[in-house]
């Protein structure tokens, strides 16, 4: 489980936690989503311009 | 924190602009239709708004010029954690709200000829626009409260929609031919408005309907967040049909109209005939700084929040108003947006002066150039441009 960032606008998305509002469920892999999903925070950058952050920082806020 | 002598490298920082901003709050609290017109018992003061935002506007933003300065990177986080800006616009919603049913209620109690009714209704709608100016900046913020004061001031004119539609529709398709929002050259705002209002609401449909399938809730239900707006709405309208009438809702529509029109007319201007190329089939480059038209000129500005720096809020649309930037060599416009909207108006006027700035800020590069399909041809032959070979 993987903590993925938008480089844009610092939106960050837990595997861990998925996301409610978008429907995510929890543990919904970000590489499952589709090519062309579109930040939630900007809508600026897409799926695969998010950057993986490192793993000391994958602690649930 | 308060920003208003930030320390930047030993140089106190002070953001000039930072009391200009009342500006957003007065301009509608003090020049509106119902208030002169109590104020001064003349009904002929009705055009009192429309002829300052539509004329007086534009000859001061001739007369006070641009303002290209930035606040220094180093001041930016500070700035947009100073609450100060943030209580800005909180502060000009409940005065919208007040407008509006002011508008209504004077509009649906007094017997008027129709002359006095049209600048009501205008300047009203007027009002109204700076409503979804507002909606706009509220809902491009990550926060709750925000999110929610977005759906709060768009609902009077009917338009709750416009924050799904902004930020996940037009941010995403932004200077494509896909866009209901993005403008063509060749395009006249009569013949882009019956693209645009469709199409907007039907894409803040389909995106909203595809969030709540995943989120497996039902589409007819409180958690649609075009619905919960909508609610709102037309609890508000009914409520001034129950006081007023229902000789007050042909008022609220026009006045929802002309609200609405004045958010068609600046997507209209902010990126009329720029295109973003294609990169491989239904895949666009990114937003670039040059797929904006920007002004730099400061009294409009100061009314709309900044939007006029527009290339800055598309390359970072979270970032508060206070922090746009300026930038050196993008598209500029001749006026500032409610200049630009009044010559919008005048078709072969707008040609004229905004066809051979699209051009030049392409380089005359027609593959860059956004044309209003079935004028391509002809545009080219116009302008003296040479068509891409494929």
């Amino acid at each position: 489980m993987s903590v993925y960032q938008c480089p844009e606008c610092g939106f960050q998305y837990d595997e861990q936690l998925g996301n409610q509002h978008e429907g995510l469920k929890p543990g919904t892999l970000w590489h499952s989503l589709p090519e062309d999903y579109a930040c939630p925070g900007c809508a600026v950058r897409l799926r695969d311009d998010f950057e993986l952050l490192p793993a000391t920082s994958n602690q649930p806020k | 924190m308060d920003t208003s002598a930030l320390t930047d490298n030993a140089e106190p920082y002070r953001d000039r602009k930072r009391y200009a901003w009342w500006l957003s709050i007065l301009v509608p609290a003090l020049i509106n239709g119902p208030l002169l017109i109590y104020l001064t018992g003349s009904t002929a003061l009705a055009w009192g708004p429309v002829i300052f935002i539509y004329l007086i506007i534009p000859v001061l933003d001739f007369v006070l010029g641009e303002d290209r300065s930035n606040p220094p990177e180093s001041a930016v986080s500070a700035l947009e954690e100073d609450r100060y800006y943030r209580y800005i616009t909180f502060a000009t919603l409940p005065v919208l709200w007040a407008i509006f049913i002011a508008s209504v209620w004077f509009l649906g109690t007094h017997h008027l000829p129709w002359y006095t009714q049209l600048p009501l209704i205008l300047s009203a709608g007027l009002s109204g626009g700076l409503g979804i100016n507002l909606g706009h900046e509220l809902g491009h913020k990550n926060t709750k409260l925000e999110r929610w004061l977005a759906k709060l001031v768009l609902a009077p004119t009917g338009y709750g929609h416009f924050f799904i539609e902004h930020n996940r529709g037009h941010h995403r398709d932004v200077a494509t031919p896909t866009d209901p929002a993005s403008s063509r050259m060749g395009e006249s705002i009569y013949v882009f408005v019956l693209r645009e209002m469709p199409g907007a609401l039907a894409r803040a449909w389909k995106i909203e309907t595809e969030r709540l399938q995943r989120c497996e809730q039902p589409v007819w239900s409180l958690h649609n967040e075009i619905l919960q707006p909508a609610l709102i709405t037309l609890t508000l309208w009914t409520a001034l049909i129950l006081w007023l009438g229902i000789g007050a809702l042909p008022f609220i529509l026009l006045i929802a109209f002309w609200s609405n029109f004045q958010l068609t007319s600046a997507n209209y201007i902010e990126h009329y005939g720029l295109l973003r190329q294609e990169r491989s089939p239904g895949r666009y480059e990114l937003c670039q700084p040059h797929h904006s038209w920007n002004s730099n000129h400061v009294f409009s500005n100061w009314v709309l929040f900044h939007l006029q720096r527009h290339s800055d809020h598309h390359a970072h649309p979270t970032r508060r108003y206070q922090s746009l930037r300026h930038f050196d060599n993008l598209p500029e416009l001749p006026n500032g947006y409610m200049g630009m909207f009044l010559i919008s108006y005048i078709p072969p006027l707008w040609y004229r002066i905004m066809d051979k700035r699209v051009i030049k800020s392409v380089g005359g590069d027609v593959s860059r150039i956004h044309f209003q399909p079935g004028h391509r041809a002809q545009l080219i032959a116009r302008y003296g441009l040479t068509e891409v070979q494929s």
